[in-house]
C-alpha cells in the first residue's frame, strides 16, 4: 500500500475568491445534473407541449384572431410565449426544490461545512436553477415554426437575458421558501399553493386587460406576469404582430404599457430583492 | 503533545432543551478520541458545534488552532467530515464527487488528483470511480466519504457514528481503512459511537449522557475504576442467589437482562466457591473483563446497549435503504 502523503498545509483563498469558487461549483453541478437527467429535460418538456398542443389547439378555434384585428395573432400564438414562461416557471421551482433535497440527502452538509461563505450556495444554487430553466425555455422555441411564429436570431439573442432574468427571480422565490424547510413534503405543499395562483395570474393564458379589478391588482403581484409580458411582446413582435395589437394583448401598469425593457427592469429588482432575502435566510446560523 | 481541540464550558440549548450541559475537555494532536454514549445524549450536537455547523450557546471552543465562531472558515479548511448520514451527491460519480469537494476546499488539481488515487486504491474504489453514486452500496459511499473527508489533507477527521446501519463485516472493514490512514497519515480523529467495541479502540474517552460528560479516561483505566473481572450466573432462582451471594459472601450482586452479575476483584477464584457453596441450582456461568457498556451501567444506572436500534435508527437505516 503506497503512503499517503499530508499535503502542505492550504492556505483558505481569500474570501472573494471563496465566494466565487462556491457558485461557480454549484452552477456547474446543477448544469452536470441537468444534462445528467435526460427524464427530467423530457418530463419538462411534455407538460407545455400538453398544453399547447391539446389545450391551445383546442381553444383556438374558438377564438379567432386576437386584439381586435385582423393581423392579430390567433391564440395559439398568443399562449405560445406564455407557455414558455410557465416552462421557466416550472422548471425554476424544481431546481429550488433539490435544495430541500440536498438537505433531506444529506449533501448540504457537505456545504454548509465547507470553507464556502453560505451565500454563495445560494447565489450558485439559483444561477444554476436559472441557466437549467433557461435552457428548457429555450427548447420550446424549436416548436416555433409549428405554432406560425417566424424567429429570427435577434429575437432569441433577447429571448435569452429576459428568460434568465425570469428564472432567477423564480428561483430565488423558490429558494426563499426552501432555506427554512426541512422536508421536501411541506415544499410540494406550498409550491401546489404558490406556483398554480403564479401561473392562473400570470398572463400566460388569457390578456390581462379589462379584467375586474381584484383580478388585476392580483396579477400585476405576479413576478410571472413581467416576465411573460417581456417574452410576449419580444415573441409577437418578431412574428410580425403590429405594436398598437401587442399593446393591446400586453400588461398594462397603472394604465400605461410596459415594454420589455421596463418588464425585464422589474423582474431584475424583485429578483436581487429575493436573492438577497433568500441568502440572509439561508446564512442564519442554526 | 499540544491539544488541537479545546472545549471549555461548552453549552448549547435548542430553546428550553439543554442539548450539551457545560462540558470541558481537550484532545491532543494525533490522538484518537471518542465521544460514547446512548442517542440523545449530546454527540451529535457537540461534533456540529466543533464542526461549525452549530453555534454554541456559551462557552469557548477551538479547533485547530482555530475560534469556531470567529474563524469558522480556518477551521473548515482544517478538518474533515464524515457525517451520521451520506452526504454524497448520488447523481455524480464518485470522481465528480471528489472533483467538487476538492473545488470547494480550494485544492489545485495536481495535488488532489495523486492523492484521490491513491486513497481511492487504498479503499479499494479506484475501479468505480466514474461510476455514478446513487449505484454504490452503503459500505461503498462510506468508503468513499473517507477518501472526500481526507483529500484536503485535514488535521483532525471527524467521524459521527460512521458505521451506523452498516453490516458488521463492513464496519470491520471501514475501521481496518481507517485505522491504516491514521498510521500513515497521523491525523487526529475524533469518533462519536455507541459501538462499545469501536470505542475500545480510542486513546481516550468521554463518556457522556444527558449533554454531560461523566467520565474521560483511557478505556483500560475507565473499565479498571470498575472491577477486575465480572461474573454473570444463569441459576434457576435468581432472587434467591442474589441473596445467597449477599448472605455466604457479602457481595452486592445486581440482576441485569435475566443474569446475576458480580463484580468482583478475582473471579477466577470465587466461581469454584461460588458452584460449592450456591444452594440455588446454577445453569451456566461466564467470567469476562468488564466492557465499557459496564462502566456505563455502574456509572447511569443504564446500559447503552438497551437504546441500540431505536426507532431513529431503524427510520435512518429505511431512508438509507432508499438511496
Amino acid at each position: 500500500m503506497a503512503t499517503v502523503e499530508v499535503a502542505e498545509r492550504l492556505q483558505p483563498p481569500s474570501p472573494v475568491t471563496r465566494a466565487l469558487i462556491g457558485i461557480f461549483t454549484l452552477w456547474q453541478r446543477d448544469l452536470l445534473r441537468y444534462w445528467r437527467d435526460r427524464t427530467r429535460i423530457a418530463g419538462g418538456l411534455a407538460q407545455p407541449l400538453l398544453f399547447l398542443m391539446i389545450f391551445g389547439a383546442g381553444l383556438s378555434p374558438w377564438m379567432g384572431t386576437l386584439g381586435g384585428a385582423p393581423v392579430g395573432p390567433d391564440y395559439l400564438q398568443f399562449l405560445y410565449p406564455g407557455i414558455i414562461g410557465m416552462s421557466v416557471l416550472f422548471s425554476s421551482i424544481f431546481s429550488a426544490v433539490s435544495v430541500v433535497w440536498d438537505r433531506e440527502f444529506g449533501f448540504l452538509k457537505e456545504l454548509l461545512v465547507a470553507p464556502i461563505p453560505r451565500w454563495a450556495i445560494v447565489v450558485g444554487k439559483a444561477l444554476g436553477g436559472s441557466t437549467t430553466s433557461m435552457l428548457q425555455g429555450l427548447l420550446l422555441l424549436l416548436l416555433a415554426p409549428f405554432i406560425g411564429v417566424r424567429l429570427q436570431v435577434g429575437t432569441i439573442l433577447l429571448l435569452i437575458p429576459l428568460l434568465f432574468l425570469l428564472a432567477f427571480s423564480l428561483s430565488s422565490i423558490g429558494l426563499v421558501i426552501a432555506a427554512r424547510m426541512r422536508s421536501t413534503e411541506g415544499f410540494g405543499l406550498v409550491m401546489n399553493f404558490l406556483v398554480t395562483p403564479l401561473l392562473f395570474l400570470s398572463g400566460a393564458l388569457y390578456p390581462l386587460n379589462n379584467l375586474p379589478t381584484w383580478l388585476t391588482v392580483l396579477t400585476r403581484i405576479d413576478p410571472v406576469t413581467y416576465g411573460i409580458d417581456a417574452i410576449r411582446r419580444v415573441v409577437l413582435s418578431s412574428a410580425g404582430v403590429p405594436q398598437p395589437v401587442i399593446d393591446q394583448l400586453g400588461v398594462t401598469l397603472f394604465g400605461y404599457p410596459l415594454n420589455p425593457l421596463l418588464d425585464a427592469a422589474i423582474v431584475l429588482a424583485l429578483g436581487l430583492f429575493l436573492i438577497v432575502l433568500a441568502a440572509r435566510q439561508f446564512a442564519r446560523p442554526d | 503533545m499540544p491539544a488541537t481541540i479545546e472545549v471549555r464550558g461548552l453549552v448549547k440549548r435548542y430553546g428550553p432543551v439543554t442539548a450539551v450541559d457545560e462540558i470541558d475537555f481537550t484532545v491532543d494532536q494525533g490522538e484518537f478520541f471518542g465521544f460514547l454514549g446512548p442517542n440523545g445524549a449530546g454527540k451529535t450536537t457537540t461534533i456540529n458545534v466543533l464542526c461549525t455547523l452549530t453555534q454554541p450557546t456559551t462557552g469557548s471552543v477551538r479547533v485547530a488552532g482555530y475560534d469556531v465562531l470567529r474563524e469558522s472558515h480556518f477551521v473548515r479548511q482544517r478538518i474533515g467530515i464524515i457525517f451520521q448520514d451520506p452526504s454524497l451527491d448520488t447523481q455524480l460519480t464518485a470522481w465528480e464527487n471528489l472533483a467538487l469537494h476538492a473545488r470547494v476546499y480550494g485544492i489545485p488539481s495536481t495535488s488532489w488528483r495523486p492523492r484521490a488515487e491513491e486513497l481511492l486504491r487504498m479503499v479499494e474504489l479506484w475501479e468505480r470511480r466514474h461510476s455514478l453514486v446513487r449505484t454504490f452500496s452503503g459500505g461503498m459511499k462510506r468508503r468513499l466519504e473517507i477518501v472526500r473527508s481526507l483529500l484536503h489533507a485535514p488535521e483532525i477527521l471527524f467521524l459521527d457514528e460512521p458505521t451506523l446501519g452498516l453490516d458488521p463485516q463492513t464496519r470491520g472493514q471501514i475501521w481496518a481503512y481507517l485505522t491504516e490512514l491514521r498510521r500513515q497519515t497521523g491525523v487526529t480523529l475524533f469518533l462519536t459511537t455507541h459501538y462499545l467495541e469501536e470505542a475500545e479502540q480510542c486513546d481516550r474517552i468521554a463518556i457522556i449522557d444527558h449533554g454531560r460528560i461523566i467520565a474521560l479516561d483511557a478505556p483500560e483505566r475507565l473499565k479498571a475504576r470498575v472491577a477486575r473481572d465480572i461474573i454473570l450466573l444463569s441459576t434457576e432462582d435468581n432472587t434467591r442467589a442474589v441473596q445467597e451471594l449477599k448472605e455466604l459472601f457479602g457481595l452486592g450482586p445486581m440482576i441485569v437482562d435475566g443474569t446475576v452479575r458480580i463484580e468482583v476483584e478475582r473471579g477466577d477464584e470465587l466461581i469454584p466457591q461460588l458452584a460449592r457453596q450456591l444452594t440455588v441450582p446454577i445453569h451456566s456461568v461466564s467470567l469476562r473483563r468488564p466492557s465499557l457498556d459496564d462502566v456505563f451501567l455502574a456509572l447511569t444506572g443504564r446500559q447503552i446497549r438497551d437504546e441500540e436500534a431505536s426507532d431513529l435508527d431503524l427510520m435512518r437505516e429505511q431512508v438509507r435503504a432508499r438511496h
